[in-house]
């Protein structure tokens, strides 16, 4: 089995708020990420798939073709937009890193010829990452 | 389940030496390292806490708590510090990257209650690294 991986970024905003919470309550939780005019973040997402080289090509997919995947289900809903208000496919959770990548995961699993998703490791920053292997363990 | 990580720096310095041993022997097996004034380093701590996003917040550990816990007893401890002078850490063992990895793991493990950490993985320069998750049964 052959791990590949390939690099996106993507650059977007949101800010953090539970409806179902008071304004004190929300403050108290979130702090500075409840600003309701939000923040943005340049998000670095490493996607792995996992697969057999192909023998007439040697590779698990051409990556041509991975690239054009993830400009379709990942740039064109993520890139430079406000998650709260412009991603619907995040039904209404908060956009925390980890909610971001379980989204992620849905919008990308399945969608991968030839070759089985992995592993997603989303950067919020360089000092902040969440990786996510569809709900498995660590391998 | 879902892995987030967090990223911290700290400088600090040390001096590897065993005193239980000659000091040629000390000389041969930590070479530079066990000049006797010591030496400092750049440290770079990721640390993961493993779980599932709570539905409330959509995270696995509110990150304010998080970095308020590890400011308190990781980076106020160890930040600018001459490791070989804590005594807790290091009275028993050499300041190594590797025991500094363990006993930073260790307080994890045993003061911060609200989310399980999976590993902690020091980088000593950019080209050296330790992760450690604790025992596994048998170790």
């Amino acid at each position: 089995m052959i791990y590949l991986t390939r690099k996106v970024e993507f650059s977007a905003s949101h800010y953090y708020h539970n409806p179902a919470l008071s304004p004190e309550e929300n403050r108290r939780l979130f702090g500075k990420c409840n600003n309701p005019h939000g923040h943005g973040h340049n998000y670095v997402l490493e996607v792995t798939v996992a697969g057999e080289p192909d023998p007439a090509t040697g590779m698990v997919i051409d990556l041509k073709e991975l690239k054009q995947i993830l400009e379709r289900e990942v740039l064109a809903v993520f890139d430079h937009k406000f998650i709260n208000h412009e991603v619907r496919q995040l039904n209404g959770r908060i956009p925390t890193t980890e909610n971001i990548v379980l989204t992620l995961w849905q919008l990308l699993d399945g969608k991968i010829p030839g070759a089985r998703l992995h592993h997603l490791r989303l950067y919020e920053t360089p000092d902040l990452f969440v990786d996510y292997y569809g709900g498995r363990a660590r391998p | 389940m879902m892995y987030l990580t967090r990223r911290y720096s700290f400088s600090a310095s040390h001096r590897l030496h065993n005193p239980q041993l000659a000091a040629e022997q000390n000389e041969r097996i930590y070479g530079k390292c066990n000049s006797p004034h010591g030496h400092g380093h750049n440290y770079a701590l990721e640390i993961t806490v493993a779980g599932v996003p709570h539905p409330a917040t959509g995270m696995v550990v509110n990150l304010a708590e998080l970095d308020d816990f590890v400011q308190r007893t990781i980076l106020d401890r160890f930040d600018l510090a001459y490791l070989n002078d804590d005594r807790d850490a290091f009275r028993a063992a050499v300041p190594t990257t590797e025991n500094l990895c363990r006993s930073i793991y260790h307080l994890l493990q045993t003061g911060f209650q609200t989310a399980p950490v999976e590993r902690v993985r020091l980088e000593e320069t950019s080209r050296n690294a330790f992760e450690y998750a604790g025992e596994s049964e048998g170790e």
